[in-house]
């Protein structure tokens, strides 16, 4: 069954269609990578799955479970869309590690909030902050990170900060982890480091969803492409098949152009 | 010479209560006016427009009119408009007055500091606290405050030091605090009258508060550069 679902999904801002009819679904384990030109919507795109921005219509179900229909007001509550939130995680394209953490501490602020909010935290809380500070350190650990634990963000390259951010929307455990474009902000040679671990990423089956500019990895890491244009989905399947026999023009165009 | 340096104990010991009075009504002031700031600048940011409009208004109208006449209004306007004179009579009624004065002005000036500090903090920061499920309070008081606060420090820092030397209004309504006290020796005070020097020498209590401020606050500001 497919984790997630989203059918018909259309926004607009101030009369301007950012996103037609969009209906795209993901298996489990799967990496999906959406490609088009800047201003084609794919940002809107993972913005509304991440509550960011409110579909004007549509529905976006993860598991089966409706988490929003544009037809059920109660589905967007503000109380209610918090936790549905948790399902997915984002990374930014310009990182927005928080400055005045350090990367450790980055990475387990939310899981630390999340904690306090339980019920037995006080009694716990020694042991409660020990087993997040162990799991933080091995998702640092598993970004090549271990000697830069204990530094602030202003400390680290690019490429480490954005690896941080990894780290930090995977302490949550989210059920499909999002990536706004990441490796745009940085320079080439600190890109490859971050390509690096989001396909270790895909190769342990983490479910994902990549916009991306950088065409060669789109192709290679994920299971499945989407190319939007113009807010709308024009063509979708196998990578190899839209990258190298792709049945629409515009796609050719946009490829033709970039490659 | 030798009279002043007969005068001085007397002069210092009058300077003395004047200058307490004057670091009650600031330290007063800023402990009401922080808080209260905040407030004004959450109003004014509000999506609820009246409260919006009402914030906005309040502080056009407060810092587009001097203190001084703020002083006298609140003073005054009570007891001669509305014959209830809320503040009492004699200096604990004048300080009372002053302190709601300087508050209510300083929190509006405030509250545009805040406003301006608070909107300087990337949108992005408190979209990736809400990505990460937390509430709005937990974003505000774990992510936006300290970066507020680190932006704000130097302008706060001004306001801070032109409120220490603003307290001086607080004599249009007789409050006694110390270029009172130092003014009173022209016209007459512990017997010694005609004496300008004293009024002269409070700046030497400004200058040397001031001082100690500004070491203070260029603490706070270097404290707070472990993260840009």
């Amino acid at each position: 069954m497919a984790i997630l679902e989203t059918e018909h999904i259309c926004k607009s801002f101030n009369h301007t269609e950012v996103l037609k009819d969009i209906s795209f679904s993901l298996e489990k384990g799967q990496a999906v990578s959406i490609i088009g030109s800047s201003g084609s919507g794919k940002t809107t795109l993972l913005r509304c799955l991440n509550f960011l921005e409110r579909p004007d219509r549509g529905v976006i179900r993860v598991g089966g479970n409706i988490l929003f229909d544009s037809a059920d007001p109660s589905t967007w509550q503000e109380s209610a869309v918090r936790k549905k939130r948790l399902h997915f995680g984002l990374v930014f394209q310009s990182f927005n590690l928080f400055p005045q953490y350090t990367a450790l501490e980055n990475v387990m602020l939310a899981e630390e909030l999340l904690a306090s909010e339980q019920p037995d935290y006080k009694a716990r809380k020694k042991e409660v902050h020990e087993e997040i500070r162990l799991h933080a350190e091995s998702l640092l650990t598993q970004m090549g990170l271990e000697n830069r634990m204990k530094n602030y963000p202003h400390q680290l390259s690019g490429g480490q900060q954005q690896r941080v951010a990894i780290a930090r929307a995977l302490a949550l455990k989210p059920d499909i982890l999002c990536f706004d474009e990441p490796t745009s902000a940085l320079d080439p040679e600190l890109t490859g480091e971050v390509l690096k671990v989001i396909k270790e990423l895909a190769e342990q089956k983490t479910t994902m969803i990549i916009v991306t500019h950088e065409m060669a990895f789109a192709r290679d890491v994920a299971d499945h492409t989407i190319f939007m244009d113009e807010g709308a989905i024009i063509e979708q399947g196998d990578p190899l098949q839209v990258f190298e026999n792709p049945k629409e023009l515009r796609t050719k165009q946009f490829l033709s152009n970039i490659l | 010479m030798n009279q002043i340096i007969e005068q001085m104990p007397v002069v210092i010991h009058s300077l003395n209560i004047g200058f307490i009075q004057t670091l009650k009504l600031f330290f007063v002031t800023l402990i009401g006016a922080f808080p209260l700031g905040l407030v004004i600048a959450f109003g004014s940011m509000s999506g609820f427009k009246p409260l919006s409009y009402l914030s906005r208004f309040l502080v056009w109208i407060i810092r587009g009119t001097p203190l001084m006449i703020q002083l006298l209004i609140i003073y005054y306007f009570p007891g001669l408009v509305l014959h209830n004179p809320v503040w009492g009579s004699g200096e604990t009624g004048r300080f009372l007055a002053a302190s709601v004065s300087f508050v209510l002005n300083y929190a509006c000036y405030f509250s545009e500091i805040y406003r301006g500090g608070i909107q300087s903090v990337p949108v992005g920061q408190e979209e990736a606290g809400l990505v990460l499920g937390m509430t709005k309070s937990q974003i505000f008081f774990k992510i936006t405050l300290l970066q507020m606060i680190k932006r704000i420090v130097p302008p706060m820092s001004n306001e801070i030091i032109t409120l220490v030397k603003d307290t001086s209004l607080a004599r249009i309504i007789a409050l006694q605090e110390i270029i009172w006290a130092g003014q009173a020796f022209m016209k007459g005070s512990y017997g010694i009258s005609g004496a300008i020097w004293p009024l002269f020498f409070t700046a030497v209590y400004y200058l040397i508060f001031n001082g100690i401020l500004t070491v203070l606050l260029g603490r706070l500001e270097n404290k707070l550069n472990y993260f840009r």
